[in-house]
């Protein structure tokens, strides 16, 4: 394209790159870069000054590189209210106008992708649907417990995954219709029983939550096992899967370990009913005449 | 320094698709993706696929609406490729365990949807996207398929051929979020760029965080063209105070849009008086902002939604996440009380140059999904026809890439053949700042050396280059903050080039682009920490933002009529006779270059005849 360019607008890449011209204008560019993020610092101060409403966060704060960071710490910020505003915005407002640093896992922002279970005031939460105006303050946010802090409010999330795929977590079965256009029937009902298990997003705040979890590293844990109910339970799988299914689920680290505290339940951000598809499994379990632990 | 024969980029529907199918093939497949695969944003899309499954129903039947739906923009080889494959692809699905919603006779449900001319759209609950991501992500687990999650991907590694057309990508360069370490990923035989939406150029966008255009930034700079980068989708049901997204399956399932005096809208000040609510996308967004700038709108900005008329029992069977999105991010239970929304940015049309294979027109480099302009959609997607996309889009990426004998390709890629200069008035200089002082192209690593370097080599050098990148971030002691940048750029996005478009605001937001990216000259990451940086996982996105917003901005600018999601005040008509074509823009050394393609609207059968698009 032949842009044409107004002639007040310089043409940058005529400059040699060490001419005193280029040095002056980079230190230029500096001062105005400077002006601009300390008056963005400035205002985001006065806002929250100003602003009748101020959340109080105290956010957890480690990093293993940093020196000032590797002792853990909790960091207080105050940010302006508004209405709607949850604990996500909250922090990334913080973020965006305090510390760049301050580290934390966020995506979607409407509760699908899991990646925001966080601690907030005591309880396993997603930031993104956790509404400040229901939490008393200061509102205190910490990263999951029983598991490793990677930094910040970042948590490593290997051994859940693991878990996870521990239970052969994909459908299987033996008798697919011939024909690539043709689909398996599902019963309405069935599709019903099986429906809450489907909507895990694999947040782990279930297994954050469950006493058991925490202390038996193998006990395979409130998500693991709902996905292989989501499984066990969907009518297309058939009888010769489900015997597969619970041979796994019955394994010692496996549903027996559950001691029905309905913390897991609790939390689901999902609203799954983790307990009772663990008990349903054990039911399963005992009519299939499998061992008890 | 990794290897193997194909990388995909990206772990939303396309990209998992395409490693299976990849995979299927025989070839040693890995996936690179900055977040873990079922943190996809795929995972958000509610609606449905389109599939014509039904005997009364057909392909050709999809196809039509497809290349209506698009006002003639889309390309028909590559939108029959979509109808034809797409009824396989979705069964195959429901074989792979996808809990769809299903009929009284056990078969899976189909809805009417915007723009259909049969209720085409299977569905799961208003979950489609999550159900189909987990259904991918378990194969993904069943075949093994290697996943370096949170590696965030920042360049490709391609030969530095002086014409894109002779090019070819040997890997790519990708930086450990977790350890902040920069390794290369050689590919032997192809990458697959399946990145997803841009969405974050813009302020009210639907789309995740994430979605900041990585892909298609990527590969401009390496050298494809942005195909039709202005044709921007707003989805009409979003929630006022945050952008998410309220399923076209509402309106598919009954609701009714209303204004601040009650008014059935749609119909009553005639926006579309056969299909009312169910109207294609851009001719209900428009309507909603037309109410809204007449003052009919509620507290000035949004519309009502209502469908407490359907009943809760229909309500919780269809629609059920509904009732929770409304709840938690709006306050609103929609069983009680209608629900307020507007439009916000939600698709992009544009992206990636390639065919209906996914190949572009860099050898081995590949494009699936969202980031990729095929062009399936042209200027206005239908809703139902993004998932789609990205599984058969996916599957044959993933064969191509994989070595499998693929038809010759209808469409054509590059500057080849029929194409036209263009010529554009800018106000400001446009492209990257500084060039020919410190800024060397993607690519650029093996300049020096000819033509003798290998594959591996090349990918070497271009780690080294970004290594050297990144650590001068880093050791930056000041300057700007990314987030100052990002958020100016969002602003004048929504603010200039939104669902109405002017002139003399285009150019508004191309000086605003200009001034950030000189602000971005002097960008500077303030964590200094190699752990799990995502000041500096933003600030390599904010650059990508920036290339994006210029290349939407400058299509809109060039584009001088209206079609499809793309209005202009100052022609307020289709002009087939000059605009039956694509924008396309290259990266010229930093300096983005205006031409045209014409469209093909030769189909299998049958040439679509552009006809004016009524609802």
């Amino acid at each position: 394209m032949s842009t044409q360019v107004p002639e007040h607008v310089e043409d940058e890449s005529s400059a040699e790159s060490v001419s005193p011209g280029k040095q002056k204008r980079d230190q230029k560019k500096r001062e105005r870069a400077q002006r601009i993020q300390e008056q963005r610092e400035a205002e985001a101060a006065e806002k929250a000054r100003s602003e009748d409403d101020t959340y109080h966060l105290k956010v957890f704060r480690y990093d293993p590189e940093v020196p000032e960071k590797q002792e853990p710490r909790f960091d207080d910020f105050y940010v302006p209210y508004k209405q709607g505003m949850t604990v996500l915005d909250a922090l990334m407002w913080a973020r965006d106008h305090y510390d760049s640093s301050l580290t934390f896992r966020h995506s979607c922002r409407q509760a699908i992708c899991g990646s925001d279970a966080l601690f907030v005031n005591g309880s396993q939460r997603l930031g993104c649907k956790t509404q400040l105006s229901d939490l008393a303050e200061p509102v205190r946010i910490e990263p999951l417990p029983h598991a490793d802090v990677v930094k910040d409010l970042v948590v490593d999330m290997e051994h859940f995954y693991d878990q996870m795929e521990a239970v052969e977590p994909y459908f299987q079965t033996n008798s697919l219709p011939d024909g690539e256009l043709d689909e398996q029937r599902q019963t309405r009902e069935n599709r019903e029983k099986v429906k809450m298990s489907t909507r895990c997003i694999w947040c782990s705040a279930c297994m954050s939550s469950c006493n058991i979890a925490a202390g038996d590293n193998e006990y395979l844990g409130p998500a693991a096992i709902n996905k292989a109910y989501r499984f066990a339970m969907d009518e297309r799988e058939g009888e010769d899967m489900k015997q597969r299914r619970l041979e796994i689920l019955e394994q010692e680290h496996g549903v027996w370990r559950c001691q029905t505290q309905f913390s897991c339940t609790e939390v689901c951000p999902k609203d799954i009913p983790l307990t009772e598809h663990i008990q349903e499994l054990k039911r399963e379990a005992i009519k299939n005449n499998l061992k008890f632990w | 320094m990794y290897e193997h024969d194909v990388i995909v980029v990206g772990a939303g529907g396309a990209g998992l698709r395409a490693a299976i199918a990849a995979h299927e093939e025989g070839a040693d497949v890995a996936i690179v993706s900055k977040l873990h695969p079922v943190r996809s944003h795929t995972g958000a899309a509610e609606g449905g696929i389109n599939a014509a499954l039904r005997e009364a129903d057909s392909w050709e039947d999809h196809a039509y609406d497809t290349m209506k739906g698009s006002d003639y923009l889309a390309d028909a080889p590559a939108a029959e490729t979509l109808c034809k494959d797409s009824p396989k692809e979705t069964i195959k699905l429901e074989h792979w365990g996808m809990a769809f919603s299903r009929d009284d006779d056990g078969r899976v449900s189909q809805r009417p949807f915007g723009g259909l001319s049969f209720p085409r759209t299977t569905y799961a609950g208003a979950e489609t996207g999550h159900q189909l991501l987990h259904t991918m992500y378990e194969q993904l687990v069943k075949r093994g398929i290697k996943v370096y999650d949170e590696w965030h991907v920042t360049r490709l590694a391609v030969s530095d051929e002086e014409r894109p057309e002779d090019r070819t990508c040997h890997g790519i360069v990708a930086y450990d979020v977790q350890t902040g370490k920069i390794e290369g990923f050689r590919a032997r035989n192809g990458v697959i760029l399946a990145t997803g939406g841009l969405g974050q150029v813009y302020d009210h966008t639907t789309n995740a965080v994430a979605n900041t255009g990585d892909g298609v930034a990527m590969a401009y700079r390496a050298g494809v063209p942005m195909e039709d980068m202005e044709f921007i989708q707003f989805h009409p049901t979003t929630l006022p105070s945050t952008g998410v997204l309220i399923t076209e399956g509402v309106r598919g399932e009954g609701g009714i849009l209303y204004n601040e005096n009650g008014e059935r809208f749609m119909f009553e000040y005639g926006y579309a008086n056969n299909l009312g609510e169910l109207a294609s996308r851009d001719v209900v967004s428009r309507a909603e902002l037309t109410e809204v700038n007449e003052g009919r709108g509620i507290e000035d900005e949004y519309v009502h939604l209502d469908m407490r008329h359907l009943g809760e029992e229909r309500i919780i069977d269809r629609l059920e996440n509904i009732i929770h999105l409304s709840e938690d991010f709006e306050g609103v239970n929609p069983l009680d009380a209608p629900m307020p929304v507007k439009p916000g940015q939600h698709y992009a049309m544009g992206g990636v140059e390639t065919d209906e294979n996914g190949e572009t027109c860099i050898t081995g480099l590949y494009a699936a999904g969202e980031c990729a302009c095929a062009s399936v959609h042209g200027g206005n997607r239908l809703g139902g026809n993004a998932l789609p996309e990205l599984i058969v889009f996916g599957k044959r990426a993933g064969h191509h890439a994989a070595g499998k004998d693929m038809e010759e390709a209808k469409i054509t890629t590059g500057k080849v053949g029929d194409y036209e200069e263009a010529e554009l008035e800018s106000p400001v200089q446009l492209g990257e700042v500084g060039i020919g002082e410190d800024v060397v192209a993607d690519g650029g690593a093996a300049a020096d050396s000819g033509a003798s370097v290998s594959g591996a080599d090349l990918v070497q050098r271009t780690v080294e280059d970004e290594r050297e990148t990144v650590d001068a971030l880093l050791e930056k002691e000041d300057g700007i903050q990314h987030a100052e940048i990002r958020e100016r750029v969002q602003k004048s996005m929504t603010r200039n080039v939104n669902v109405f478009r002017e002139e003399e605001a285009l150019k508004d937001a191309l000086r605003d682009i200009r001034e950030a990216r000189e602000l971005y000259q002097d960008v500077y990451v303030g964590d200094k920490s190699r752990t799990f940086n995502t000041d500096l996982l933003q600030t390599l996105e904010t650059r990508n933002i920036l290339d994006i917003a210029e290349g939407i901005t400058l299509g809109a600018l060039a584009r001088n009529e209206f079609r499809g999601a793309h209005w202009r005040k100052e022609y307020q008509e289709r002009r087939d006779e000059e605009w039956l074509k694509h924008t396309l823009l290259s990266w010229n050394d930093g300096e983005p270059e205006l031409w045209y393609k014409p469209v093909i609207l030769e189909g299998e059968n049958k040439t679509y005849e552009p006809k004016v698009r009524s609802y």
